[in-house]
């Protein structure tokens, strides 16, 4: 059996297990479909968390960021779990309390206040939709390079399938299909995982592996210096080296971690929960299944790095790096072991070119001088080749032999390995492009792993983007059919007619999400950058305040959201363009011109800084809460009395 | 509840549990993974140094726990100021 069709068979049967458990757990009612019911365990509520929140990108792409990022984004790993500890200690419990469907509808009780309520709504759309944005490309992308179609059918696909169990079953349906979506994820990620430590390091857990010697070389050397040391003879930056900007590091892990904490898929995952006390374990129970992966992530990335690196230099594995010859074209078309490369090749994920014809590929870390020298003779080769017959081509041959002095001079200063380049005859980098996602999505082949593995990789691929997929949805049209349209527009709508417009406003939702997958306003990734820092800037100050200060009134809280998402999104605009158009924007996105260096993805802080001193400030001079609202802010920080919830 | 009181001093409490966790938190991450590193590189956690453990797999260690230790101990303070569901 091929590859391809073993793909076919292990993803059909994991899509029939959630097409069968969705029917199983279809919503009867609004509380089933916004909450499920009230009724999942916190073991499997946490598994259903982890499933919703680590998505396509954590899954494929996070492991290769780290890989090439090295400490620096370590951001990733401590902002994307740091974030259930404030979910857990300061936001799960008292809104399980509190014991509603929504995010916007506590912000709408406890600031008495239907506008609050409405800029509740605006700040969850803007920052579910950007976010969903992200996934719905992430759900395309996987897709097509799992069942070999091309991107915009692979996102039809994907919609059809979120489509089919989201809009029947609801929180319910998604939250029962989402655990069997972690086990298969889970399963998918740690085996190869396993299998890579146990061949580099010898240990069982990759975890120990990451921090234990390196076998080839009888675990004398640690395997994180060797490769650093590999890395470093490349010229690459060393995998543990430090920050160059402790500030911004600071304040994008904090970003991350308190717009974790106010994503409204999220924390409404917490709503689920039987009682106060499993709101609590259940945020503990996500982060113990979220950090599987976590903390299997940085090992993956590391080893599945130094793989590829000791595949293009062999003699690195168990010597100096340059004390064998690099990899030879040759050696890739005849040895089986190497016939992953050719096939991510096709792909586009690995790109490779002879440059210098002598059949091996040379692999390092081009200085800038060279690619800027072999960029200017290019560029003077061609104008001499698309001179017209008649022109003269005396000037044209002069740039074209000072080019070529000149990207002499610069390969004869670089190094590489103690010996100039020019002196070994190499005239640039030959491995062109190593996407990040390989690292995660080769793995199973570059150690060797049996076809099911591969297969169950492009499974677990599957199930992280379409899990969380689902969950902003689900967060969407709950925002739509119970804050807008029962909150709002028509108070007096039947539970019958809410189920409806609950399934039709997802259905909407799924509509909206798909074309905006298939037009995607600038780069995904700085959209999703876009949705921590709102998040951040927004819905956790809000609801942080609602909890813990019972001064704060309407005024004070509507004047801080709007401050914190303006604030934010022109910071951001400002670098990456309005509205994400290219070339729109103010200043270049570079670390110079950033505001005390400050990345437009690590505003986050301030904007929560900027929306709770509003906040405090206007609520000083307008009248404190009402005694219906402080009774409210007492009964949701007492855990006694939590019963199931009312749709009022 | 009992009345006021009991209830401000449950809520002191919790508070209490709250800080101490958030610091516990923030020195883990922040502290150790960042801030800290440069001055504790000289101590190793098998092949890497301390804030490097710490920002790649140590916090994240911590954090479980850390969720644990106060879903008990709250357990126990809601029993205490007998507001247990």
């Amino acid at each position: 059996m091929d590859q391809f069709t073993l793909n076919l068979i292990v993803i059909g049967a994991s899509f029939a297990l959630y097409f069968g458990i969705a029917f199983w757990a279809r919503a009867g009612s609004t509380a089933e479909f916004y909450a499920a019911g009230q009724g999942v365990p916190p073991v499997m509520n946490g598994m259903a968390t982890a499933a919703d929140w680590m998505s396509a990108a954590s899954f494929i792409s996070m492991a290769g960021l780290i890989a090439f990022g090295g400490y620096n984004n370590s951001v990733f790993l401590m902002g994307w779990t740091g974030g259930y500890v404030l979910l857990a200690l300061l936001l799960a419990p008292y809104l399980r309390k509190f014991g509603k469907f929504t995010v916007p509808e506590f912000v709408g009780d406890r600031f008495y206040s239907t506008t609050a309520r409405m800029v509740a709504v605006i700040c969850l759309l803007v920052i579910s939709i950007t976010y969903v944005i992200g996934q719905m490309v992430g759900v395309g992308v996987t897709f097509a390079r799992f069942l070999e179609v091309s991107t915009t059918t692979g996102l039809l696909i994907g919609s059809a399938v979120v489509f089919a169990y989201a809009v029947f079953g609801g929180m319910k349906g998604i939250t029962y299909t989402q655990v069997a979506q972690y086990i298969v994820l889970i399963i998918a990620y740690t085996i190869p995982a396993i299998f890579i430590s146990l061949n580099l390091t010898g240990h069982f857990l990759p975890q120990l592996g990451f921090i234990g010697g390196y076998a080839p070389t009888g675990g004398e050397t640690y395997f994180l210096d060797k490769l650093d040391q590999v890395v470093t003879d490349l010229g690459f930056t060393a995998y543990t080296a430090d920050t160059t900007n402790m500030l911004n590091m600071f304040l994008v892990t904090m970003s991350l971690m308190i717009g974790t904490a106010g994503l409204p898929h999220v924390i409404i995952r917490f709503f689920t929960v039987p009682k106060v006390s499993d709101a609590r374990i259940s945020a503990g129970w996500a982060l113990v299944f979220i950090a599987l992966l976590y903390t299997v992530a940085p090992a993956v990335g590391s080893m599945a790095r130094l793989n590829i690196t000791t595949t293009f230099w062999p003699g690195a594995v168990d010597g100096e790096t340059f004390s064998k010859p690099a990899l030879s074209i040759a050696e890739i078309d005849s040895n089986p072991d190497l016939a992953w490369i050719r096939n991510w090749e096709k792909t586009g994920l690995l790109a490779f070119s002879d440059k210098n014809g002598d059949g091996m590929i040379q692999y390092f870390n081009e200085p800038k001088p060279v690619t800027d020298a072999n960029a200017a003779l290019a560029a003077a080769s061609k104008a001499l080749a698309d001179a017209a017959a008649d022109a003269d081509r005396a000037p044209l041959e002069a740039a074209v032999a000072e080019a070529t002095a000149a990207r002499d001079a610069a390969l004869g200063a670089a190094m590489l390995g103690g010996q100039s380049l020019a002196a070994q005859g190499i005239v640039g980098n030959e491995l062109t492009t190593v996407n990040n996602d390989i690292m995660v999505l080769a793995n199973p082949e570059i150690a060797a792993l049996p076809g099911w593995v591969i297969a169950l990789v492009a499974a677990g691929g599957l199930a992280a983007a379409l899990s969380t997929a689902a969950g902003l949805l689900l967060a969407i049209s709950s925002a739509i059919s119970h804050d807008l349209i029962k909150g709002a527009l028509n108070p007096n709508i039947s539970e019958k007619g809410e189920l409806l417009a609950a399934r039709i406003s997802m259905a909407f939702a799924i509509v909206l999400a798909t074309w905006l997958g298939l037009n995607p306003p600038g780069f995904a990734a700085q959209v999703v950058a876009l949705a921590f820092g709102l998040a951040a800037a927004t819905i956790f100050p809000v609801l942080m305040m609602g909890i813990f200060s019972t001064r704060v009134g309407k005024e004070g809280a509507i004047a801080g959201m709007i401050v914190g998402l303006l604030s934010t999104s022109i910071y951001i605009f400002m670098y990456l363009g309005w509205f994400f158009v290219p070339g729109t924007n103010w200043l270049p996105n570079t670390p110079d011109a950033h505001w005390f260096g400050i990345s437009p993805a690590a505003f986050g802080p301030i904007g929560a800084i900027l929306n709770i001193a509003t906040a405090y400030i206007v609520s000083m001079m307008s009248k404190a809460p009402p005694q219906d609202v402080q009774d409210l802010i007492q009964s949701i920080r007492v855990p006694k009395g939590a019963g199931k919830a009312t749709a009022h | 509840m009992a009345d006021k009181t009991s209830a401000n001093a449950y809520w002191a409490a919790n508070i209490r549990v709250i800080t101490i966790s958030m610091i516990i938190w923030f020195a883990c991450s922040f502290g150790l993974g960042i801030l800290l590193r440069p001055a504790l590189s000289g101590i190793s956690v098998g092949g890497a140094d301390l804030g490097f453990w710490f920002a790649q797999n140590g916090s994240i260690f911590v954090f479980l726990i850390l969720i644990f230790v106060y879903a008990k101990v709250m357990n126990g303070i809601d029993r205490a100021h007998g507001v247990e569901e």
